[in-house]
């Protein structure tokens, strides 16, 4: 069959959850032709690292210098029609899942979003953040679905780099209209959550507002950044911005630290990703200890200050 | 101005995720429910926006007969009332879904006139199919911005702020428009207790539709397998501090 993937880029650089569905892509085309497509306003000579698949269409047009969901989703309608694709695939990250979710209201065909296997017309697919998993079955002539992140290991292109074609879609007005107007900075400074190499959160446990002093004092020991479970946001205890979790931030750190925090799957879908995870939790049967690679029994309030003061006393 | 908010309810899960016999739902006789997280943001940011402009704000809802319960949350906040596409219970998938609200929106404006605002959670907390508010905006001919994280209504247009990498992306809509929003968009209140009082003198507008075939057919559900590690146990209390401090000197986060 023939498979068309949308990968994302910056100048011509791919991110891995692209790699990732086009690593998907290639597998689901079988002997067939595999083809990608990214949207530019300029036109590219390659794309880093090369992709797994024959040619990459670049659709280039203005409007690309900034996101512009439904153009990017008009420009790979109009590709896979021309290219008699039988399945359409895109990275599960949110534009992602956004663009593809416009092809799919264009061509009024079913999406599977955040897939992590696919046979033929049968899926397999996360709920639930990744908590949950579903088979389903999609009844269509051409198959459109999205790879969950970080579920594929990625293959890159065997034969070398990829033909690239640029190509200049045909755009609706609506489309045209749909984009960016301005980017405004981000709030507030240091490393942000989902870059951190050490996370340290606080949940119910913390108690209050202020009993966040002691996760971020043993966060700035280790260069850290502070996190909060969704209970704490909810109580207005830290802001959203602080939240992991399916509904907050999705990180990936070298350690995660998770302080009288229970482990509702909400918040789990947030953190699995983390290198190891170091519970503290005066419950023994509290179900982040399932997931968790090291655990300390006990008060956050009593353990965290004894670290803190730990690391202090072993500096040189 | 004119507010519809669409809302999912949802079960609260806890720690772990237990199945029904037939493995095509998650067991719930012993959950809670609640509206999805993104939607209860919806909802808390309809009501403001009429608070602020005058108005009125309209939740609706495509679910079991038990899904007023999530109706009655959101009016007991101030939503002023609600209609409920009743189904047997069965899970509708996303086309049906919007397909579905299409139509209810539909009579909604020949009722009672233009809606300017139609407003989704970015994705459902259970399916996560992130895909029916952008299916209703392209029915309904609408532009539509997701993954909202800020919304402001002026003089017939909507400022949208998305969080994109290093900051957040601003699209301007002219109303009327479909947003979908994110958790984060605002704290949502509580209802008070006169607010649920209210609530229940509140109208809710119940209707069955047909469910057609689903062309994203669920077969069922599997729990992943945990990767069967238990948690290595450093200690108990402060006493256990000494062997954390080695531990973060073994996996390299102290030098």
């Amino acid at each position: 069959m023939t498979v068309l993937v949308y990968l994302e880029h910056a100048a011509g650089t791919l991110d891995e959850p692209s790699l990732q569905a086009a690593t998907l892509a290639r597998s689901l085309a079988g002997d067939g032709h595999a083809h990608g497509v990214v949207a530019s306003n300029s036109v590219l000579q390659a794309l880093e690292p090369p992709p797994p698949v024959g040619t990459v269409h670049v659709a280039v047009h203005e409007v690309y210098a900034s996101h512009a969901p439904r153009a990017v989703a008009e420009a790979i309608a109009e590709l896979g029609e021309r290219l008699d694709a039988t399945a359409v695939v895109g990275p599960g990250s949110e534009r992602g899942n956004e663009v593809v979710a416009h092809v799919a209201a264009l061509l009024d065909l079913p999406l599977a979003a955040n897939c992590v296997d696919v046979r033929e017309s049968e899926v397999t697919r996360v709920r639930w953040g990744g908590s949950l998993l579903e088979e389903a079955r999609v009844e269509a002539p051409v198959l459109l679905l999205t790879v969950q992140p970080h579920t594929v290991a990625i293959e890159l292109g065997a034969d070398g780099a990829p033909a690239v074609e640029p190509f200049t879609p045909s755009l609706s007005g609506e489309a045209l209209a749909l984009r960016v107007v301005e980017r405004v900075g981000a709030a507030g400074g240091g490393v942000s959550l989902a870059d951190a190499k050490v996370v340290v959160s606080g949940g119910r446990g913390a108690g209050s507002t202020e009993g966040f002093a002691v996760v971020e004092e043993l966060a700035a020991l280790l260069g850290g950044t502070v996190g909060c479970s969704r209970a704490v946001t909810m109580a207005g205890w830290r802001p959203h911005t602080d939240q992991v979790g399916q509904t907050g931030t999705k990180i990936a750190p070298e350690l995660y630290v998770a302080c009288g925090i229970s482990g509702a799957t909400q918040h789990m879908a947030g953190c699995k990703a983390a290198k190891r995870i170091l519970a503290i939790n005066s419950d023994r049967d509290a179900p982040i200890l399932a997931t968790a690679d090291y655990a300390v029994i006990g008060d956050m309030h009593e353990v965290l200050p004894a670290i803190s003061a730990a690391i202090r006393a072993a500096r040189p | 101005m004119r507010i519809l908010v669409c809302v999912k309810r949802v079960p609260i899960t806890g720690g772990r995720i237990v199945l029904t016999d037939d493995a095509r739902a998650i067991e719930t006789r012993h959950l809670g429910f609640t509206i999805s997280p993104h939607e209860e943001c919806g909802v808390e940011e309809a009501v403001q926006l009429v608070e602020a402009q005058g108005g009125e704000s309209v939740v609706l809802t495509l679910g079991p007969e038990e899904a007023e319960e999530q109706l009655r949350d959101a009016l007991a906040i101030g939503v002023d009332r609600a209609l409920h596409l009743v189904t047997d219970g069965e899970e509708w998938d996303p086309q049906a879904t919007a397909a579905a609200i299409v139509d209810a929106i539909h009579e909604e404006e020949t009722a009672n006139g233009p809606l300017d605002l139609v407003v989704f959670g970015n994705e459902s907390a259970d399916s996560g199919n992130f895909q029916v508010g952008i299916r209703v905006a392209h029915a309904l001919g609408r532009p539509v911005a997701t993954g909202l994280k800020s919304l402001a209504v002026e003089s017939g247009t909507v400022r949208c702020e998305q969080e994109a990498a290093g900051g957040r992306d601003v699209y301007e809509l002219p109303l009327p428009a479909v947003v979908t929003v994110k958790e984060g968009l605002n704290l949502p209140r509580y209802p008070s207790v006169p607010g649920r009082l209210r609530a229940q003198k509140k109208p809710v507008d119940a209707r069955t539709p047909a469910r057609p075939a689903p062309r994203l057919a669920m077969q069922r559900l599997v729990v992943p397998e945990g990767d069967g590690k238990e948690a290595e146990i450093l200690g108990e209390g402060a006493a256990a501090a000494p062997r954390v401090v080695e531990l973060l000197r073994e996996i390299g986060v102290l030098t």
